[in-house]
């Protein structure tokens, strides 16, 4: 088309767009379709959906802004950006919310129909950014979606309330105009979606191709932007969320062992599309038992344990807290179990839908008793598959209880996944005792482990309980040097798994200055702060632990390679206060707890800052 | 439900069901009634070889139960009894599954788990042993404990009301409900037997005397002078008729009850209230249970009330089958690569 022709396509490495509006307005899905089709044309991405814990707030205010930051490019990248490039702001409030983060001479784009006096002042305006000047030097473009999106939906059977919700559909529209990206999938997704309701389909259609156009009609924008596609392995990819990457990791870890899974669980944000999805696989036997508590939720899975199925549970900090009691059972009776917990901010409900990592000292730590667990943490959102798949396979060969760690950051957030082939996934060896010869409910293999004798064998009935068990035999016991045997034990089972994970890996030099040390969800912010430190010259080495207990066999030997340990954190330094426990080495923390992932910029300058300017020589 | 257990033949005694623990409690608590109670019925009503019925319990005395009884057993932790057990049911639906717990285990710090089991009507077998009095603690109150009972938390006697038990599941609507007393070993065989046989959530509230905390909170109930003037043994289909010589009867005048005298002549056995176990109205068994907080109205055991519905393990492995049946075995490969793919080469 002329108009085409005549507007700049600017090449671009990478965006940074974050969607902002009403928590009525859709930006999440806003934003998710974006994500989608831009994993589709081939960019690496991330995503960061941010929205408020009221489900509706009332419309206009600040604290009902609801937001979805997504990065993409054409190299490899693992955060969602720390400031946006691009603001799309539906509304005053979400326009005031997010200014303070945009980068400097930024670009935002306005529902200019939105900046009437009621809306200015309900976010607080004292007068019109788009006319006080506040905003020189930005790029702003005033749209006026809510008008167009009207003009554009005439003669459609839908009330005025719908017209205007389907405006999302106009700003997605522009945005894929502007990022030169294709509506297809968007359109196709509209068809599906809403295939029983063809007013919805024509009124969602019609508002995404009127934004598409809008921006090639337009005088407005002189120029479009394009990002290529990423440089990624080759192979099959889809866009995942660490929920589902974890549904499904689960569901492979079933396949795998042959077990049928059963998950008890109790609804808490943000855990729960966990049971969510799990619940639609119920072709594969998969058992969802949404229980009256979480602990019902971990006490039916301990049951299901005992009697031969891959036993899970699936929570966040709260819920997690009050399963305590019952993952000392699963230590004492020495059954697989799986506890996912979905951190979010805490402490006490905290700020349920935003990120933390401070439920790491609760899941090694909190319990009475001795009571080691297994815990391991998901660096990643598609790492959340592989982490379940782990998590089975150490609590079934161990017969122990593993905490899986996530985090609302890597739940919620996307990125593109080589997905792998069933075929490809190692079986996980299950061994129900049978034989009645030599059985005893308190042998240990090899492993250390206890024989897994289900209900239903004939002549291994046994008896099990929190009560403290006599070695071998498993019968109630008071007896002191037993106890003291016990606890050994189990302790021991749970250390030697350190065998039998990988070794922590240094990328980067393997000795040197400055090694940055962290855990879980930070994953992809630490490294690519420490990638940009060094392309800056400063000699500075990563280490990301998702083996946590027991840390990997070289820990020790990894961290005493380094002269300075930085630990970056969204907790206080739980991870800094394990490793100077365990291995008596002293560390720098960093610690930012904004409910928010941390920001990379911030840990550039914290490596800086460690190695004192001198490029770590 | 897939009811695949090989069918082989089972003779069992009471003596298979007895482990090789010696049992600890109290000499003269009601538990040791209960258990052998228990071992008596069991060879008559397990349809199933023997490897395939678990006992779960909670904390309390009487949740040793399990490790007194030659089956599967789990000792879980205090009220979690019936969660634990749901978990077992929901893994294999053919286990035939069985809770032992307390007043307190089931009702205090249970009572969560309690009123969900009834409610999905999972096929379990709960046995609450109730002492009206916390045993194993040493002797607090309990939730069933009287009004005004004098205990060692409630020196000056207890200010909360007691939860009726039958009252409770009824609320839940537990499709099974009945009561028994330790001292009344063929009644309680007879309540094991029909719970046992019970497909759904069966509940059942034992007397159980704790000689050591509670001595005698049913002597009412079990001593030769005052148990028949005071029990009303339900018999389906029976009038409800009680007194040492069958000289009392109950009467429903429209939803109020009344004790009659039977030997003045104004009242027959044909003026009386027959005992219904099948009534799906729950209004007349909510009458029953509340005989027990009405002075000069005798205890009722028996069963209160038994009705049929699906349970939750048979909706669940019915709802698996379905959706087997309309999508197709689950295939790992295709659910991998389902949603949005795409190819880089
Ligand atoms: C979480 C927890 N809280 C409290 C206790 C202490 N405790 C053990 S048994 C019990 C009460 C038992 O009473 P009941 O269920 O009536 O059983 P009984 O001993 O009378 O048979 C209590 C409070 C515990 N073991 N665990
Ligand atoms: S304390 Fe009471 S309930 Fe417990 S064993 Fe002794 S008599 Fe039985």
């Amino acid at each position: 088309m002329e108009t085409d022709k005549e507007k700049e396509l600017l090449q671009l490495k990478e965006v940074t767009i974050r969607f902002a509006g009403d928590s009525g307005d859709g930006m999440q899905l806003t934003g998710t379709q974006f994500s989608e089709t831009t994993a589709w044309v081939g960019n690496d991405l991330n995503t960061l959906p941010d929205y408020p814990a009221e489900i509706r707030a009332p419309a206009g205010t600040i604290y009902g802004v609801s937001g979805f930051q997504l990065h993409f490019s054409s190299e490899d990248i693992h955060t969602p950006g720390d400031q946006p490039d691009v603001l799309v702001a539906m509304n005053p409030a979400a326009l005031k919310k997010n200014l303070p983060e945009l980068k400097k001479g930024g670009m935002i784009i306005v529902n200019s129909d939105s900046f009437d006096i009621k809306n200015l002042n309900l976010a607080h305006y004292e007068s019109n950014p788009l006319e006080d000047g506040s905003l020189d030097g930005y790029q702003v473009y005033q749209v006026p979606i809510s008008s167009l999106t009207a003009n554009a939906l005439e003669g459609v059977k839908l009330s005025p309330k719908e017209v205007s919700r389907a405006k999302n559909f106009f700003a997605l529209g522009l945005m894929y105009w502007l990022f030169n990206r294709p509506i297809d999938n968007t359109v196709k997704w509209i068809h599906e979606k809403f295939a029983k309701n063809p007013e919805y389909i024509e009124g969602n259609e019609r508002a995404l191709r009127a934004g598409y156009n809008y921006g090639e009609m337009t005088e407005l924008f002189t120029a479009r932007y394009t990002v290529e596609p990423a440089k990624l392995p080759k192979g099959t990819y889809r866009s995942i969320s660490g929920n589902e990457a974890t549904a499904l990791g689960f569901l492979a870890a079933s396949v795998k062992s042959g077990l049928p899974l059963f998950l008890g669980s109790y609804p808490i944000t943000p855990a729960s599309e966990i049971i969510q999805y799990l619940s639609t696989y119920k072709n594969f036997g998969v058992k969802t038992f949404q229980a009256e508590d979480e602990i019902a939720g971990i006490t039916t899975a301990i049951g299901a344990s005992f009697a031969g199925n891959l036993a899970i549970t699936s929570t966040s900090g709260p819920g997690l807290a009050l399963k305590t009691e019952a993952i000392g059972l699963a230590v004492m009776t020495e059954l697989p179990l799986i506890i996912i917990d979905v951190q979010r901010g805490g402490p006490s409900t905290g700020l349920p839908t935003k990120t933390e990592q401070a439920d790491l000292l609760q899941a090694v730590c909190g319990r009475n008793g001795e009571a080691p667990v297994v815990v391991v943490a998901a660096a990643t959102p598609s790492d959340c598959f592989n982490m379940a798949i782990e998590a089975s396979r150490i609590a079934i060969k161990y017969m122990t209880p593993v905490i899986l760690l996530t985090d609302g950051y890597i739940a919620n957030g996307s990125e593109p996944w080589k997905i792998p082939h069933a075929n490809e996934l190692p079986d996980i060896p299950v061994k129900f005792r049978t034989e009645k010869e030599g059985f005893y409910p308190y042998l240990r293999d090899e492993n250390l482990a206890r024989p897994w004798a289900i209900p239903g064998t004939p002549e291994l009935e046994h008896r099990i309980g929190g009560l403290e068990k006599s070695d071998i035999y498993g019968n109630v016991s008071y007896d002191p040097d037993n106890h003291h045997k016990m606890v050994t034990l189990r302790a021991k089972k749970i250390k030697n798994i350190e065998n039998d994970i990988p070794l922590l890996e240094v990328e980067g030099e393997q000795s040197g200055e400055l090694l940055v040390v962290g855990w879980g969800g930070t994953y992809g912010a630490i490294k690519e702060a420490v990638n940009k430190a060094r392309a800056q010259g400063y000699k500075v080495s990563q280490a990301h632990f998702r083996y946590i207990n027991p840390f990997p066999k070289n820990t020790e030997q990894v961290l005493r390679s380094f002269n300075k340990i930085l630990i970056p954190e969204i907790n206080l330094g739980q991870l800094a206060r394990l490793i100077k426990s365990e291995f008596l080495i002293d560390v720098q923390q960093f610690n930012v707890v904004r409910g928010l992932p941390l920001r990379v910029a911030d840990i550039v300058d914290q490596i800086i800052k460690t190695l004192g300017g001198n490029n770590g020589k | 439900m897939a009811n695949n257990v090989e069918v082989k033949e089972i003779k069992y005694t009471a003596k298979d069901f007895a482990s090789d623990q010696e049992v600890r409690w109290c000499p003269g608590c009601g538990d040791y009634s209960i258990l052998a109670q228990v071992q008596r019925t069991f060879p008559e009503i397990i349809d199933r070889p023997k490897e395939n019925i678990v006992w779960v319990s909670g904390i309390g005395c009487s949740s040793r139960f399990p490790y007194y009884m030659n089956t599967y057993g789990f000792h879980g932790i205090h009220g979690r009894a019936p969660a634990i057990a749901t978990g077992v049911k929901l893994a294999n639906p053919n286990l035939s599954v069985w809770v032992a717990s307390g007043d307190g285990d089931l009702l205090s710090i249970g009572g969560n788990h309690f009123i969900h089991a009834c409610r999905k009507n999972i096929d379990l077998k709960i046995l609450m042993f109730n002492n009206r009095i916390y045993g194993l603690t040493k002797g607090q109150y309990s939730p069933t404990s009287e009004k005004g009972k004098v205990t060692k938390t409630t020196p000056y006697g207890s200010v909360d009301y007691p939860f009726n038990p039958p009252m409770l599941a009824l609320g839940a609507e537990a499709s099974f409900i009945a009561r028994s007393i330790d001292r009344h070993p063929k009644h309680l065989q007879e309540m094991i037997r029909r719970a046992g046989l019970h497909k759904g959530t069966a509940f059942i509230e034992i007397f159980q005397n704790c000689n050591i905390f509670n001595d005698g909170a049913f002597s009412l109930l079990t001593e030769k002078e005052t148990k028949d003037d005071h029990v009303l043994e339900l018999v389906h289909g029976q009038p409800m008729i009680f007194g040492k010589n069958k000289d009392k009867g109950i009467k429903l005048d429209g939803m109020t009850p009344m004790v009659v005298d039977l030997t003045t002549g104004k009242y027959s056995k044909d003026d009386l209230w027959v005992h219904d176990e099948f009534d799906p109205n729950p209004a007349r068994t909510a009458i029953l249970a509340m005989f027990d907080e009405t002075p000069g109205f005798p205890t009722p055991i028996g069963i209160f009330r038994q009705i049929t519905k699906e349970t939750y393990d048979e909706g669940l492995f019915r709802q698996i089958e379905e959706v087997k049946k309309k999508k197709g075995e689950g295939d790992l490969e295709k659910i991998l690569f389902s949603g949005n793919v795409w190819e880089v080469n």
